[in-house]
């Protein structure tokens, strides 16, 4: 996983609610095995049809920060979508709110989502649509330097700001605990009643 | 002990103990059972093979093909070269990790969240996800089961558990009894265009009360399936009489001493008395009516009767969506959905394509015809359900009434497969997601319930099915 840890960008400003993830990258294009090659298709549906979507637009080329409104990211668990903002450049996201599943893909995947006030969003949104915005994101300190000068503070989960820092996946933590988990599942043992999938057909089974 | 509520009570037992110098990080959260599908599961095992790991436990694994499969007769051949590209390397996949793998005609293939119920994997108090936000569907059963991405899937591939934060808990009581011709899928519409599509993020959601505890697990299923929908991490019912009889005799279901421990430990798992959540929502459904969706999320929705909201009595941040949904679909403000046209109507998905759906829409075709001005699609959920609709003769209800009824998968649902509604055309649709093109790029979608479908498939526009029941 990259890590993330100081930036200055660009913000390309997403204006509108709950922004789900069919929108983000439709379905169409998920018919990939790789994580690779989803950001040509980052909001394609919105870029085909509107021709002043903020993507669409020569002044946001390169901007790696997006700043969007509330509940982003909601409907499908979709991890594409982060894939697609990922590869479109986008490192960091500024919003009112997030989706559950869209924010724990983010997080393994490096993608940093940062939720600021209302009001800072709003007039974040209204400045990069009117004369373009430039912010400092600082993961470290969890404050974003504004257009303005001003300092706005940020929470972000210290375990993982603390991976984000170091660019450590959820995974390698996961395992380091491997004899924990064998014993807890062990014991769990117990509780599960049901008979394996695994015994009751061929494993691999090829169609007919 | 205190109360607990049955998320906690399910939460608790699942949290791996670790070591002091582990507190502050997120959960370890073990997961029982996971559920693997095409479309989201090739980057885990790719990850596997990268880092050079194995599976954890296999007995834990289930997969099959439903997400990008065509669902027409001759389905074998696949036309699309990445989706057939995705099926091929899910089977590669099942083959070199020995995961149990449901392919076509194995006699339980189907919609992931179809097939791990009607096999009897899907039971109380189990830890159960998937690389699919409709997970929640398994918490009909009592399970805590939701949509991961597909990292996650890695993780329970190779450790069996993933990390978690600590979860809110949402008591939603749906009171009263439903009224005639109004089904769960109504009742969970409804919800959702009440507390809006934000409106549980965070949130695990028990469902309870009278209406709940009077319906059949095919019910308590499409009421799970679209916790996600209000933005849910997962929604769940407490197992009963209901649900033991419906898992009992089922292939994964255990049997005679192992059965009876099994009820004995299920039983306690239902909310304490006294148990708390952190917030309380109750709906009364005893004068629902039918509900559809009129806009471009399953929050807006409104019940036949009532009007499409306007853009003027809306708030200035609620403005702006309503306007462009209303554009999109093509609608007024303030007009009356019932008797929009119609040009298709999809029955299936895990929401609605269960036996039960399709005897419902079965039941108001029969001796009836779809309008010519529309296409109909029959998708039953699995290879099971299809074969025990036909042994009670719906295919050729569906068929005479010129339907067409198809093979298993999530077909017209989600548009990353052969069935698409095409660009401009509106469908009525027993579905959970009516997202600008989620059906395909440029299509209009109203989601309904399974007999509010069949009515519109025969009227040719938005009908209640009052008037076929």
């Amino acid at each position: 996983m990259q890590k993330f840890t100081k930036l200055r960008s660009q913000v390309t400003p997403i204006a509108r609610r709950d922004v789900d993830t069919d929108m983000i990258i439709p379905a169409q294009y998920l018919t990939s095995i790789s994580r690779e090659g989803y950001g040509q298709n980052l909001f394609r549906r919105l870029r085909d049809q509107e021709k002043e979507f903020p993507l669409n637009l020569e002044r946001y080329k390169g901007s790696s920060v997006l700043v969007c409104d509330a509940n982003f990211g909601c409907g499908s668990s979709r991890e594409h979508a982060v894939w697609a903002l990922l590869g479109a450049g986008f490192r960091a996201l500024i919003g009112k709110s997030f989706a559950d599943i869209f924010s724990a893909n983010s997080a393994k995947n490096g993608l940093l989502l940062i939720q600021l006030p209302e009001a800072v969003v709003d007039s974040l949104l209204l400045q990069a649509a009117n004369t373009g915005a430039e912010v400092e994101i600082d993961l470290e300190r969890e404050e974003v330097l504004l257009p303005g000068g001003e300092h706005q503070k940020f929470s972000y989960d210290p375990f993982r700001k603390h991976c984000l820092l170091n660019g450590l996946d959820d995974l390698d933590y996961i395992l380091s605990h491997r004899e924990a988990v064998e014993r807890f599942k062990a014991e769990r043992r117990e509780r599960l009643f049901f008979t394996p999938p695994a015994a009751v057909t061929s494993a691999g089974k090829e169609g007919v | 002990m205190a109360s607990r509520n049955i998320i906690e009570k399910i939460w608790e037992s699942h949290i791996v103990p670790l070591p002091i110098a582990a507190q502050g990080h997120p959960h370890l959260f073990a997961i029982d059972f996971m559920l693997l599908h095409e479309v989201t599961s090739a980057q885990a095992f790719a990850m596997l093979r990268e880092r050079g790991l194995k599976i954890f436990d296999r007995s834990a694994l289930l997969a099959t093909l439903d997400h990008s499969i065509p669902t027409r007769k001759n389905r074998l051949e696949i036309y699309d070269e990445a989706a057939r590209n995705q099926v091929a390397t899910l089977r590669e996949n099942c083959k070199a990790f020995e995961v149990p793998l449901f392919d076509f005609g194995s006699g339980n293939q189907g919609i992931v969240h179809v097939i791990g119920p009607e096999l009897g994997i899907t039971q109380p108090g189990l830890t159960i996800v998937c690389g699919d936000s409709h997970t929640s569907t398994h918490g009909a059963f009592g399970a805590l089961a939701f949509g991961v991405g597909t990292s996650e899937v890695g993780h329970v591939l190779a450790s069996g558990c993933i990390l978690q934060k600590e979860p809110k808990s949402m008591l939603v009581k749906f009171e009263g009894r439903l009224p005639k011709g109004v089904y769960a899928k109504d009742a969970i519409m409804k919800l959702i265009a009440t507390i809006g599509i934000g409106g549980a993020t965070g949130h695990i959601i028990e469902y309870a009360g009278e209406a709940v505890s009077a319906m059949s697990m095919e019910e308590r299923m499409t009421v799970c399936n679209m916790s996600i929908e209000c933005g849910a991490r997962a929604g769940l019912i407490a197992p009963d009489e209901i649900t033991f009889e419906y898992i009992k005799g089922r292939t994964c279901a255990p049997s005679g001493t192992r059965w009876d421990r099994a009820v004995e430990h299920w039983r306690s798992l239902r909310s304490d008395e006294g148990a708390t959540y952190d917030e309380i929502v109750t709906i009364n459904l005893s004068a629902l009516r039918p509900m559809v969706t009129w806009g471009t999320n399953p929050g807006q929705a409104v019940e036949l009767g009532e009007a499409v909201p306007g853009i003027n009595g809306a708030g200035p941040a609620d403005r702006q969506g309503i306007e462009k949904a209303l554009q999109y679909v093509g609608l007024e403000e303030g007009s009356f959905i019932e008797g929009t046209p119609v040009e298709w109507a999809f029955i299936g998905s895990c929401t609605n394509g269960r036996i039960e759906d399709l005897r419902i829409a079965a039941s108001i075709l029969k001796n009836r015809k779809v309008s010519s001005s529309v296409t109909m699609y029959v998708v039953p959920g699995s290879e099971a359900v299809r074969e025990q609709a036909i042994q009670e003769g719906l295919d050729k209800v569906f068929e005479s009434a010129g339907a067409q009824f198809r093979m298993p998968g999530c077909s017209m649902c989600l548009g990353m497969n052969d069935d698409l509604v095409p660009e401009g055309k509106r469908c009525i649709s027993s579905s959970n997601r009516n997202f600008v093109g989620r059906q395909g790029p440029g299509s209009i979608t109203h989601l309904a319930s399974p007999a509010t479908v069949a009515a519109s498939a025969i009227e040719g526009r938005i009908a209640s099915p009052l008037k076929f029941i």
